[in-house]
């Protein structure tokens, strides 16, 4: 696929284009609620946005791991990953399917 | 924490706009995400992650209850990549648990 690549910018326009907000508080109120998701996240808590997804922060135990250039085992510390899991209709909207059930 | 309680938060800090229009934003953001994804693009947030889409081939499956054949047509997934500067924050504190599984949140929502 070639498409082009979204950033913060358009969230700001879409948010300047739908709600009656200056840019600059377009813009302030994006990163608000990236940062309120993001601290959340940090403090491992779950965050769902129901119909689009939701980000789970999970643990993960130690293992060994392998450098694949060299072959040389690693141990690979434990650490907390982030997942998301897209929300059916989500994945029904990616697929151009009609949303049926809401979740 | 969940979509109503996000709006919640963010109308909080801005006593100056209605509940509604906390709510809007927040699915404009959503809805872009969205969007771009349909049309196959990416989405790029700096200090959180990126979405991408990734097709998944045709392929044939099994009904796990009845053991019968299903053809499973080609589609696509989204999938989400934590970006550094989450992957950092995500460990700021060391790892307690003996890994595997779901972390407890800590203490207050």
């Amino acid at each position: 696929m070639t498409g082009r690549t979204v950033t913060r910018a358009d969230l700001c326009e879409a948010v300047y284009q739908k709600v009656g907000l200056s840019r600059t508080e377009s813009a302030e109120l994006v990163e608000q609620v990236l940062r309120e998701m993001c601290d959340c996240l940090a403090r491992g808590e779950t965050v769902k946005l129901s119909s689009f997804g939701s980000f789970v922060v999970r643990e993960k135990g130690e293992r060994i791991g392998r450098n694949p250039k060299t072959g040389v085992e690693v141990p690979i510390e434990p650490r907390r990953v982030m997942v998301f899991k897209p929300s059916n209709v989500l994945k029904a909207r990616i697929n151009g399917e009609a949303v049926t059930a809401e979740d | 924490m969940i979509k109503s309680e996000l709006v919640q938060r963010i109308a909080e800090y801005n006593p100056h706009l209605y509940q509604r229009d906390v709510e809007n934003i927040v699915s404009a953001i959503l809805d872009e995400i969205t969007q771009a994804l349909s049309r196959g693009d990416r989405v790029e947030l700096r200090g959180f992650g990126a979405f991408s889409v990734k097709t998944r081939d045709a392929r044939v499956g099994r009904n796990p209850r009845t053991g019968e054949s299903v053809e499973v047509e080609q589609k696509a997934v989204p999938v989400f990549k934590t970006g550094k500067e989450m992957r950092v924050r995500l460990n700021q504190s060391p790892v307690t648990g003996k890994g595997k599984g779901k972390v407890k949140a800590a203490a207050q929502g």
